[in-house]
């Protein structure tokens, strides 16, 4: 069966791709920063339940690891579906934020991206089949009081995923973006609880999304009914970004 | 395998052409019907072969299969 790589896979809606993947039938191969227990119980699960899996230490945000990870681990790895899922944030106002906090995220969560993506392009080229998932978000899209950064790296890969398509389209090798709205996960729950009410207000379906419910839409845009599908963000945000 | 048979067989398997099309004059995008992509693989499958690295501004000057030829030759000859 061929391979799914998962990067940032240990949690949220990484962890979730990475089931909904497995049971799918891919061979799944996630990676994990800062929770390799968290790794393994994902590995686990998927395991127990019949799929397969293994989770391997990579920093997306170094460039240079990517390059050597790809070599080791999956070269020869049959790969057929790249999620570009491993973020970070460091939340702050513009006039408080720091130049290194603004590039931490765009290094992690954009560089990182375009690194795995070029990486896995020159497997899929080859193979003539592919499917590249960028998770990107709505702030992307709307913006986000406190996220320039962040925002500034979900919007960078909308355009990568655009120009990427563009590029290997001609490979058979198709690149899409899932923008998730608010999604219950570690990385939100940190918010207060004002901001999280205030973001169930403008979201018309009035809930939070289920990290399952992300990984569904990657679900299909790795299957083969998602063959003619390419350079689209599909947003998963109950109406809150139309 | 001589540097230009080894090419030859690159050009082959990369461009999906016959071999008796793969003379030192042709050249890839107007005789082999290459396009951009094609020549960007052509490369890489190159440099991954003779574990050279290809600039992209040599790459520019490679456009008929003896120029890949004598590239790599020149090359390993360094």
């Amino acid at each position: 069966m061929s391979t799914a790589l998962i990067t940032g896979g240990s949690r949220g809606i990484g962890a979730a791709v990475a089931k909904r993947l497995a049971t799918d039938g891919f061979d799944v191969v996630l990676t994990y920063v800062s929770k390799p227990e968290a790794a393994a119980a994902v590995v686990e699960e998927i395991v127990a339940a019949g799929g397969k899996a293994r989770a391997l230490a990579l920093d997306t945000g170094d460039s240079a690891a990517v390059t050597a990870f790809f070599a080791e681990h999956i070269k020869d790895a049959d790969l057929h579906v790249l999620v570009n899922n491993a973020g970070i944030t460091r939340d702050g106002l513009i006039v408080r934020m720091k130049d290194e906090d603004f590039a931490a995220v765009i290094r992690v969560n954009l560089i990182g991206a375009f690194a795995c993506l070029r990486e896995a392009a020159k497997i899929m080229m080859k193979r003539r089949a592919g499917r590249i998932i960028n998770i990107t978000s709505v702030v992307g899209q709307s913006g986000n009081a406190g996220q320039a950064n962040y925002a500034a790296a979900k919007a960078g890969l909308i355009g990568l995923t655009k120009s990427a398509a563009l590029e290997l389209g001609p490979r058979n090798v198709t690149v899409n973006a899932v923008a998730p709205g608010f999604v219950e996960t570690d990385m939100t729950a940190v918010l207060p609880d004002a901001v999280k009410a205030s973001f169930a207000d403008r979201i018309p379906l009035k809930r939070a999304c289920a990290a399952g419910e992300i990984a569904a839409a990657v679900s299909y845009l790795a299957s083969d009914d998602a063959a003619y599908v390419t350079g689209q963000v599909l947003g998963i945000n109950g109406g809150m970004y139309m | 395998m001589s540097v230009a048979e080894k090419v030859k067989e690159i050009i082959v398997d990369q461009l999906g052409v016959d071999a008796a099309e793969v003379l030192p004059e042709a050249k890839f995008v107007d005789d082999l019907g290459a396009d951009s992509l094609d020549l960007t693989e052509l490369i890489m499958a190159m440099e991954e072969e003779f574990g050279v690295e290809i600039s992209d501004e040599d790459a520019q000057t490679i456009q008929k299969v003896q120029d890949a030829i004598s590239f790599i030759e020149k090359k390993k000859g360094e």
